[in-house]
C-alpha cells in the first residue's frame, strides 16, 4: 500500500487520546473548577470509559466484514489495534471504578463483586479480554497457530457479556444499549451467515490470515 | 470528615444557621495560621468548593461541612425522565417549557376540593426559604436552598375526611410539552405518594423556587414535592394533581422495578439498592465520598413515624 509507515502509529495514537483526555478532564474539573465532565465528573468519566470499550469492540470486530463487502484488505491490521484498545478501556474503566469511583474502599469491592451481578459480569468481560490481548503479539499468533484462533473464538463472548453488563447497570432507560446490542447482532449474523456460506461451497475468498 | 450530630429536633426554633457554622470554622482555620491570602489562593483554586455562603434561607438538618450546591449543578444535573433520561437533558429539553398559566387539582377525600390556578394554590400557606439535604436513588445528593410552602398548610385548607389515609400526585401528562414522555421508560403520567402523616410533617414542602427564584423548568416547574429525608425520586415534578385517598396509591418507580424502588423510599445507608450500596453518596462538586446517614440526617424529626416498622421489608 502507498500509505506512510508512520500511519498505524497515527491510528494508535488518535485510538487512544480519549483516555487521557478523560483523565485530564476530571483532575480539571476538580482542581480549576471546570465542568468538562459536567456535575458528577466521577460517574461522568466511569460511563464515558464504558462507552469507550464498547465502541472499540463494535470497531473490532466490523473489521472483517467491511473488509471483506469492500475488499479493504489493508484494514486488516487495525483489527488487532481495535481489539486491544477495547482491552484498554475496559482496564482503564475498570480502574477507574476502583480508584476513582469507590476509591479502593475494600469492603465496598467484595461486596460488589459478590452480591452485584452487574459488576461480576463486567468483570468477566474484562476477565474474557486477558487473554486475548496478551495472546496478542505476532510472536503469539505464530507460537499458538491453529490454537490461536480457538482461543480467540472467546472474542464473540466479549459483546454478550459486554452488553449483559450495561444493560443490567441502567435504571430505565435501555436505549443505548439496545442500539450496541443490534450493532452486535448485525456483526455477529453477519459472520454467522458467512461461515455457512463458506461451508456449502459459495464463498471464494480465503481468510489472508488466522481470521475471526 | 467531621460529622457533627444532627441539628436538635425542634424544627421552628433552633436550626443552627450557616453564618455561625461558618464562623466556628474560620477561627479554627485562623488558629492553623491560615493567612487571608492562602484562603483567597484556595478559593481560587477550588471554585466549586466555595459556593456561595450568604442566606439562602433557614437550613435544616444540615452537618457542619454542607454547603449549598452551586446553581449551575442544581439546574443541571437533573433526573426528569419527562424530558429526557440523560442528566443534562431536562436542562436542555424543557428550556421551552411554559409553566404559566398552571392548574392543581385538589380532590379525593377532602371537604374541600378544587381547581386552583397557581397563584391561589401557593396562598394556602406562608412561603418560605429552606435548605435542605437531597439524596438521590443513585447515590450522589446536593444541598439545596428550596422556596416553597408547607404541604400541610395545603391538606389543611382541603380537610381530609376521616377515611383520608394517603396523598396520591400526578404530574402533567402532555407528551406534546413533555417530549420525554413519548418513550415508554417509565409508566406515564408520573405518580408519586405518602402516608397522609409524612405528607403533612413539617418537613414536606411543595417548592416554587430554588435559590429565591421561580423553579427552572429543569427542577419541576412550576411546583415540585420536597420530602428532604426520602430519596429524590419521591419529590415529583410538575404536580397537576394532589388526590387524598384511603389506600396506598400506586408510584410510577415502584411499578417500574418493585424490588428496587418501594413506597417509603426512606434514605437508609443500611438497607442497599439490590444493585448497589446506599451506604455512602458523593456529593455533587466533592471527590471524596461521605457516608449516608439515616433519613438523609433527619432521623430526630422523623424516624418516629416509623416506629415498629420493619424498614428492611418497608424500603
Ligand atoms: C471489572 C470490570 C468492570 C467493572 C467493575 C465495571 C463497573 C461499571 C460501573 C460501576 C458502571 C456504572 C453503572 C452506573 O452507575 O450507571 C459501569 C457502566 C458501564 N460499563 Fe462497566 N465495568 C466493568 C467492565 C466493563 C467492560 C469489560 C465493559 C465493556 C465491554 C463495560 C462497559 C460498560 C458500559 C458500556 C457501561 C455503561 C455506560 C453508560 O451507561 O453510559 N464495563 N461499569
Amino acid at each position: 500500500m502507498g500509505r506512510p509507515r508512520w500511519w498505524p502509529w497515527a491510528v494508535w495514537v488518535i485510538v487512544l487520546v480519549p483516555g487521557p483526555l478523560v483523565v485530564a478532564a476530571l483532575v480539571s474539573d476538580f482542581v480549576l473548577g471546570t465542568r468538562w465532565l459536567g456535575s458528577n465528573p466521577v460517574k461522568e468519566g466511569e460511563l464515558l470509559l464504558g462507552q469507550w470499550t464498547m465502541k472499540y469492540l463494535v470497531a473490532a470486530l466490523a473489521i472483517t466484514p467491511v473488509r471483506r463487502i469492500m475488499g479493504w484488505n489493508w484494514l486488516q491490521k487495525y483489527r488487532r489495534t481495535f481489539g486491544l484498545a477495547a482491552f484498554f478501556y475496559g482496564l482503564t474503566h475498570f480502574l477507574w471504578y476502583a480508584l476513582v469511583d469507590i476509591q479502593l474502599d475494600g469492603a465496598q469491592l467484595a461486596d460488589d463483586l459478590t452480591k452485584r451481578t452487574y459488576i461480576v459480569v463486567g468483570f468477566a468481560t474484562l476477565v474474557v479480554m486477558l487473554p486475548l490481548a496478551l495472546t496478542s503479539t505476532r510472536a503469539a499468533i505464530a507460537r499458538l497457530r491453529h490454537r490461536w484462533v480457538t482461543l480467540h473464538r472467546l472474542v464473540y463472548v466479549v459483546p454478550v457479556l459486554g452488553i449483559v453488563h450495561w444493560w443490567m447497570s441502567v435504571k430505565a432507560d435501555v436505549g443505548p444499549p439496545a442500539f450496541y446490542s443490534a450493532v452486535f447482532a448485525l456483526l455477529l449474523g453477519w459472520r454467522w451467515w458467512h461461515a455457512r456460506r463458506e461451508t456449502s461451497g459459495h464463498a471464494t475468498t480465503p481468510p489472508t490470515s488466522p481470521s475471526a | 470528615m467531621l460529622i457533627r450530630p444532627p441539628v436538635p429536633p425542634d424544627l421552628r426554633s433552633s436550626a443552627i444557621t450557616p453564618e455561625s457554622l461558618y464562623l466556628t470554622r474560620r477561627e479554627w482555620l485562623t488558629a492553623a495560621g491560615l493567612t487571608v491570602g492562602a484562603i483567597a489562593g484556595a478559593t481560587a483554586l477550588f471554585p466549586r468548593r466555595s459556593a456561595a455562603q450568604q442566606a439562602l434561607g433557614k437550613p435544616y438538618g444540615l452537618q457542619v461541612d454542607d454547603k449549598p450546591t452551586p446553581w449551575d449543578d442544581v439546574t443541571s444535573y437533573n433526573n426528569f425522565y419527562e424530558f429526557g433520561t440523560g442528566k443534562e437533558d431536562p436542562a436542555e429539553q424543557a428550556r421551552g417549557f411554559k409553566a404559566r398559566p398552571w392548574t392543581v387539582k385538589v380532590e379525593g377525600l377532602v371537604r374541600k376540593p378544587g381547581d386552583y390556578a397557581l397563584e391561589d394554590f401557593v396562598k394556602a400557606g406562608r412561603v418560605e426559604d429552606r435548605i435542605y439535604r437531597h439524596r438521590c436513588v443513585e447515590a450522589w445528593s446536593m444541598v439545596v436552598p428550596w422556596r416553597g410552602i408547607m404541604l400541610a398548610d395545603v391538606l389543611k385548607r382541603a380537610e381530609p375526611t376521616p377515611g383520608a389515609k394517603y396523598v396520591e400526585f400526578t404530574t402533567l401528562y402532555d407528551p406534546a410539552r413533555m417530549p420525554g414522555q413519548r418513550v415508554p421508560v417509565l409508566r406515564w403520567p408520573y405518580t408519586e405518594g405518602l402516608r397522609l402523616d409524612e405528607a403533612m410533617h413539617p418537613l414536606t414542602m411543595l417548592a416554587t423556587g430554588v435559590y429565591g427564584r421561580d423553579l427552572p423548568n429543569q427542577n419541576g416547574a412550576p411546583l415540585r414535592l420536597v420530602v428532604p429525608w426520602k430519596y429524590g425520586f419521591k419529590g415529583i415534578k410538575s404536580i397537576v394533581r394532589i388526590r387524598l385517598t384511603d389506600r396506598q396509591p400506586s408510584t410510577a418507580w415502584n411499578e417500574s422495578a418493585p424490588g428496587e424502588y418501594g413506597f417509603y423510599s426512606n434514605v437508609n445507608p443500611t438497607v442497599d439498592h439490590p444493585r448497589w450500596s446506599q451506604a455512602k453518596e458523593r456529593r455533587i462538586g466533592e471527590f471524596l465520598r461521605r457516608p449516608t446517614l439515616m433519613f438523609n440526617g433527619y432521623a430526630d424529626q422523623v424516624a418516629s413515624l416509623y416506629a415498629g416498622m420493619d424498614l428492611r421489608r418497608n424500603y
